[in-house]
């Protein structure tokens, strides 16, 4: 049966994924991920906070449930590492880093909701300098939104989303959100 | 059925703090505590890593002024400022112009000149931080001002508090030694109130007066008595110096009447912890092999503290930004 | 002839038991025994106000010799006038002290000269103010000082207390003290209490004053030398200064405004402008006063004027001066708490404070207006409302805790000898 329809973040949002689309856009990324890596041992699917967390938590379930090997999960905190903070309204809220003890063999795989300018991503790779060098870092997104303003790419990609600049993308997970999972944007 | 209409969600980075200073901890909110507690938590795996920096102080001046001098609270604050990637100038009443006449508004309005964005002050005056924070821009940060307040020490203090046992609210503990004249016993007191704790002071009658009562604090002189009711105890430094002559014989009575001996150890509760500010005189307030026990979480409160300075630089700098236009 | 006619004002003047409202005439400085029918007179309406004698302040420091950045009696007396005052008391802990006859003689010849109100002086009870020997006391009362007080310090000897109080009294001088055990308050710089030990200050317990009260007690009835307790500040005091009053002791006790409109309270903010000596204290001892007041155990009232540069007072806490400037805001703190909100005294009562009191206490040919009696009056609006404005004051100095405070009561015309020296 298909859940009802969620309530929008904004009065003009439209949805652009609902549950079960981003549920499909998750179990392909893992898939291609364990393409890629076929050594899951040396493998950390790092989340970026905040909704990183969660992506970066679903991709490793969804690894465990289709090759029975659940990856190293960690946590990189960026506020710590931003190089915009004076360009910010808010002082954004540290939370403690957590990576496996020793990186240096490891593929490090970042996981972000959203990729936009890519400073969240520089930031990321900057934290992970000060714990170690990584054999190798990628990127997952749920989200690809354009409008990037540093050269970084992703690896693995849910959804390409064009968007001007001025546009908000909301993304929902039910778990952090109390909102069934989805992803809005404000009318153009 | 549908979800619960519900607002947009917040922003995901709302922290409470807007302080450029800290001042004292009798200014604080609860919740502007828990929130430095939380901070400290992040910062404290800083330390563990392979590179113990990050940026986020970078190209900030902190300038450590201690006019009244201290080793340990310096270098703490000194290495926070580096873990932060900020550059520290250490200044001392001696080498300020303070000791040329200088007023203390003069030399730190030259400090500020010169960009300084952090002041971290220790002063044997009451009242100095609080001066300075209101007369500059930059942040001011109080490593302690004469008898009033030493807010980082009792954040530490809290944290690992909050850290070993696993909360502050509901604890019973209870601080021992020179009350009256001891700055981190009123930050402590404060520190632990505003978070639930109970608290007892203990001490002699001279040191421990029962004024500290309207505090909202229990006052005994008997410390026998306490031990076995408490899950935390803090001791103080207890010095016979000039100006305490009058106020107890010697510090060998003090012991016998209120240090930590071994004996008095074993009263304690099994996972009761034992603090100390340091630095600590062993064989004085605790027994020596006492402060190296098991349950003293001393060394603790070092590296906390560290935790904690770098949590107040970051959020007092944070909140001294200019704001975007 | 020069001719002064007030009109229709409330004439209070409790010397002769006056409280009327009926004219008064001012004739070649001297109040006239009648309304002279040939006179050219400059006329002025008092209607509404009260016509007082003019007001004393037994307790201002007026800083010459010697440090004149904070004030100088010229200025310090211009501070005087705009608060309604028409004669003060100087107090010697100047640079040099008063404590020989030629700085009483500089005083006065320089009051003389640059004071628009009458400046009485004092002398030191002892040498340098140190508490140690005698100063030159005969000496002194034959250039003319009016009383005896080490203020700013306190002669902690007793033996020597004793003496001087022996001393003086062969000049009929009385002797003001400060009240304050060097000892027992060491180092304190606010009340010690609730409020010493939330801020960390070192405290100055009550009993740092009321064991010199006692001292001051018992040998004002040792030696039957009148002993005025300066600014008393202490329920403690107030209750031994009733007693030792009751069984006949010649002492008295003078309020100052600053103990009566604030307590230790305002020193959370570590502000300078509220650090005095002897301190702000507590609500108990604010109504204990106030009650001393009401029932005339306190008989007198004063400013204990204190000016200071402001790089001087904006320092930390406990490296700052002591004190506050009070001439310009006395008089409207007395009438505005003792008698609007309080209803302690009535206006009759406050006035005699400033008049009758000091000048019976000092043998001053002034505080009435009695015929022939020199023509010092001041104007007094008791319902005037306004608002301190430091900026505005005739002071040298603004260390004063009472900036932006909205008061009811103030002098609107002060005039010495028969000439307007101030108005409003």
């Amino acid at each position: 049966m298909s859940q009802p329809a969620p309530q929008p973040p904004a009065p003009e949002a439209s949805l652009v994924l609902d549950e079960q689309a981003i549920d499909r856009a998750l179990r392909r990324i893992a898939h291609e991920i364990v393409e890629r890596n076929p050594d899951l041992a040396r493998i950390c699917i790092v989340g970026i906070p905040s909704r990183g967390v969660e992506v970066a938590r679903r991709i490793a379930s969804n690894i465990e449930t289709f090759e029975h090997v659940r990856p190293d999960v960690g946590v990189i905190d960026v506020s710590m590492h931003r190089d915009d903070l004076r360009l910010r309204p808010h002082l954004p809220t540290v939370v403690a880093s957590h990576l496996p003890p020793d990186i240096a063999g490891l593929t490090l795989i970042l996981a972000d909701d959203v990729l936009f300018s890519g400073r969240t991503c520089r930031a990321a790779m900057d934290a992970i300098a000060s714990f170690g060098r990584p054999r190798r870092i990628e990127l997952a997104v749920l989200i690809d939104r354009g409008h990037r303003e540093l050269p970084i790419r992703a690896d693995y990609v849910g959804k390409n989303l064009p968007t001007s600049p001025a546009q908000r993308v909301y993304v929902r997970f039910r778990s952090v959100d109390d909102s069934p999972d989805s992803v809005w944007i404000d009318k153009e | 059925m549908s979800a619960k209409p519900k607002a947009a969600s917040p922003p995901l980075a709302a922290p409470a703090w807007t302080r450029k200073d800290l001042v004292a901890i009798r200014d604080l909110s609860p919740e502007e505590l828990t929130l430095v507690l939380d901070t400290a938590a992040a910062f404290k795996e800083v330390s563990a890593r392979e590179i113990k920096k990050v940026p986020s102080l970078r190209g900030k001046t902190l300038v450590n002024f201690f006019v009244e001098p201290s080793t340990r609270t310096r270098t703490s604050f000194e290495l926070a400022a580096f873990r932060l990637s900020a550059d520290v100038v250490n200044i001392s009443a001696t080498t300020s112009s303070l000791s040329k006449g200088e007023t203390l508004k003069d030399t730190a309005r030259n400090l500020e000149a010169l960009h300084a964005d952090i002041i971290v002050l220790r002063h044997s005056s009451a009242g100095a931080p609080l001066f300075l924070s209101q007369r500059l821009d930059s942040s001011v940060i109080n490593a302690g001002d004469g008898a009033h307040e030493h807010p980082t020490q009792a954040l530490l203090d809290v944290f690992t508090i909050r850290e070993r046992l696993g909360r502050v609210a509901g604890l019973h503990v209870a601080i021992v030694g020179d009350i009256l004249f001891s700055r981190v016993a009123r930050s402590d007191i404060f520190a632990l109130l505003k978070l639930g704790a109970k608290v007892t002071l203990v001490g002699p009658s001279t040191l421990a007066p029962r004024e500290f009562e309207k505090l909202g604090v229990r006052v005994t002189h008997d410390i026998d008595s306490i031990l076995p009711e408490v899950d935390v105890v803090n001791l103080l430094r207890i010095q016979h110096e000039r100006q305490r002559r009058e106020y107890f014989p010697s510090l060998g009575e003090y012991t016998s009447f209120f240090g930590l001996t071994r004996e008095r150890a074993e009263r304690l509760k099994p996972d009761a912890l034992i603090m100390h500010p340091g630095p600590i005189n062993r064989g004085v307030e605790i027994d020596s092999e006492i402060a190296d026990s098991a349950r003293s979480v001393i060394l603790d409160q070092v590296t906390n503290g560290l935790a904690v300075r770098m949590a107040v630089l970051y959020l007092c700098a944070g909140a001294a930004r200019p704001k975007p236009s | 002839m020069n001719a002064l006619l007030l009109r229709n004002g409330r004439i209070i003047d409790p010397a002769n038991r006056r409280d009327e409202t009926a004219d008064l005439a001012i004739v070649d400085g001297r109040i006239a025994p009648a309304i002279p029918t040939d006179a050219q007179f400059e006329e002025i309406d008092c209607s509404g106000l009260v016509v007082a004698p003019g007001l004393i302040d037994l307790h201002v420091h007026l800083r010459e010799p010697g440090q004149s950045a904070k004030e100088t009696i010229a200025t310090g007396a211009r501070a005087a006038a705009a608060g309604g005052f028409t004669s003060v008391v100087c107090m010697p802990n100047t640079s040099p002290a008063v404590d020989n006859p030629s700085v009483v003689t500089w005083i006065r010849e320089k009051a003389e000269r640059e004071a628009c109100v009458n400046v009485f002086t004092t002398g030191a009870i002892t040498k340098s103010i140190a508490g140690e020997e005698l100063a030159p006391i005969g000496s002194m009362a034959r250039a003319g000082v009016v009383a005896l007080t080490d203020d700013g310090h306190c002669v902690q000897n007793h033996e020597l207390m004793r003496r001087a109080l022996e001393y003086a009294r062969m000049f009929q001088l009385p002797v003001l003290d400060h009240c304050q055990d060097y000892s027992l308050v060491g180092k304190g710089v606010m009340h010690e209490g609730y409020w010493s030990t939330v801020l960390g200050l070192p405290g100055w317990p009550s009993a740092g004053e009321e064991v010199i009260v006692m001292r001051n007690i018992l040998l004002a009835e040792l030696c039957g030398t009148p002993i005025h307790c300066q600014h008393v500040s202490s329920g403690g005091g107030v209750r031994l200064i009733r007693e030792a009053r009751a069984r006949g002791a010649p002492i008295s006790g003078e309020a100052c405004p600053h103990h009566i409109a604030l307590t230790d309270k305002s020193l959370e903010g570590y502000d300078t402008n509220f650090k005095m000596n002897p301190p702000l204290r507590a609500e108990a001892d604010v109504d204990a006063l106030i009650g001393g007041i009401a029932d005339g155990t306190i008989s007198i009232l004063a400013s204990d004027h204190a000016p200071h540069c402001g790089y001087e007072k904006e320092v930390e806490f406990d490296m700052a001066p002591f004190g506050i400037v009070g001439l310009e805001t006395e008089l409207g703190l007395f009438i505005d708490i003792l008698v609007h909100k309080k209803k302690a005294i009535d206006l009759p009562r406050l006035i005699a404070m400033l008049t009758v009191e000091p000048a019976r206490l000092l043998r001053l040919d002034r505080g009435a207006l009695s015929p022939g009696a020199h023509a010092d009056v001041t104007l007094i609006d008791p319902n005037l409302e306004w608002k301190v404005d430091p900026g505005a004051f005739q002071s040298r100095s603004a260390n004063t805790p009472f900036a932006g405070w909205e008061l009811k009561g103030r002098a609107v015309r002060t005039i010495v000898g028969g000439k307007t020296v101030w108005a409003a």
